[in-house]
């Protein structure tokens, strides 16, 4: 096929990660995460919905180590997608666009999801 | 551009305004309902139900369910179409990718229906 001989703007197979490129590729997985935890989620609200035995058993189900895990996993991926996209949006409105703009930002991105992450973990716990 | 055609708008330009809108719809469901459980830490079965069951939260929900479903069919068609390719995975990367869009798809649909039956259940 034609399409294999198409230039390649950026290979980034081939060139050394910077940190906003971190940002970016950390938004895209915790995205891919996010679309199966959003399955969890609905599990536990269709749960939570369905009876007072089902909310029962949901909030029985969340206090076992594991689910209190996976729920903070979910919760991370979550505060993470969040900032980061906050950040999309605030680079649409024309702020931060430069490159150490961009730099800044993606540090200010780590910062402020490393917080949310805790306050998560601190809430499940 | 053949290569949209999968693409959730059909036009990148399209796309990139339903992620910013379906995006700030998610935030405030995700800043409610974190605010809403961290307010209510002895949350019993009849507040939860009486909550999902006024109209307005019924519409911010699944205003939420059809954000989570453009957002991802957005978000993931980007993935896939940047990453399941036949320059970094050879031939077989088309198959691959129409396989895990039609899975996505369907998955999307399944979230939907299913947040639809939790929402008019209560």
């Amino acid at each position: 096929m034609t399409t294999k001989k198409r230039p390649v703007n950026l290979d980034i197979g081939t060139i050394q990660l910077p940190i906003t490129a971190y940002a970016s590729i950390l938004h895209r997985i915790s995205g891919v995460a996010l679309f199966f935890a959003a399955g969890i989620f609905l599990w536990v609200l269709d749960g939570s919905l369905s009876s007072s035995a089902g909310f029962d058993a949901i909030k029985e189900c969340l206090q076992s180590p594991l689910a209190k895990l996976v729920i903070w996993g979910c919760l991370s991926f979550l505060a993470y997608h969040f900032v980061a996209g906050i950040r999309h949006l605030i680079m649409d409105m024309g702020v931060g666009e430069s490159l150490e703009g961009g730099r800044t930002g993606a540090k200010l991105v780590f910062v402020c999801s490393v917080v949310l992450i805790l306050l998560a973990g601190v809430w499940v716990w | 551009m053949v290569t949209s055609v999968t693409s959730f708008g059909r036009s990148g330009l399209s796309d990139w305004l339903i992620q910013r809108v379906s995006a700030v719809v998610m935030a405030a469901y995700s800043v409610f309902i974190v605010a809403y459980l961290v307010l209510n830490p002895g949350l019993d079965y009849e507040q939860w139900r009486a909550l999902h069951q006024f109209l307005p939260m019924k519409i911010f929900s699944l205003a939420t369910a059809v954000s989570i479903a453009v957002h991802a069919w957005i978000g993931l068609w980007s993935v896939l179409t940047d990453y399941v390719t036949e320059r970094l995975m050879g031939a077989k990367a088309t198959a691959l990718r129409v396989i895990l869009q039609v899975g996505m798809i369907l998955a999307i649909l399944a979230y939907v229906v299913w947040a639809i039956d939790i929402l008019w259940g209560i």
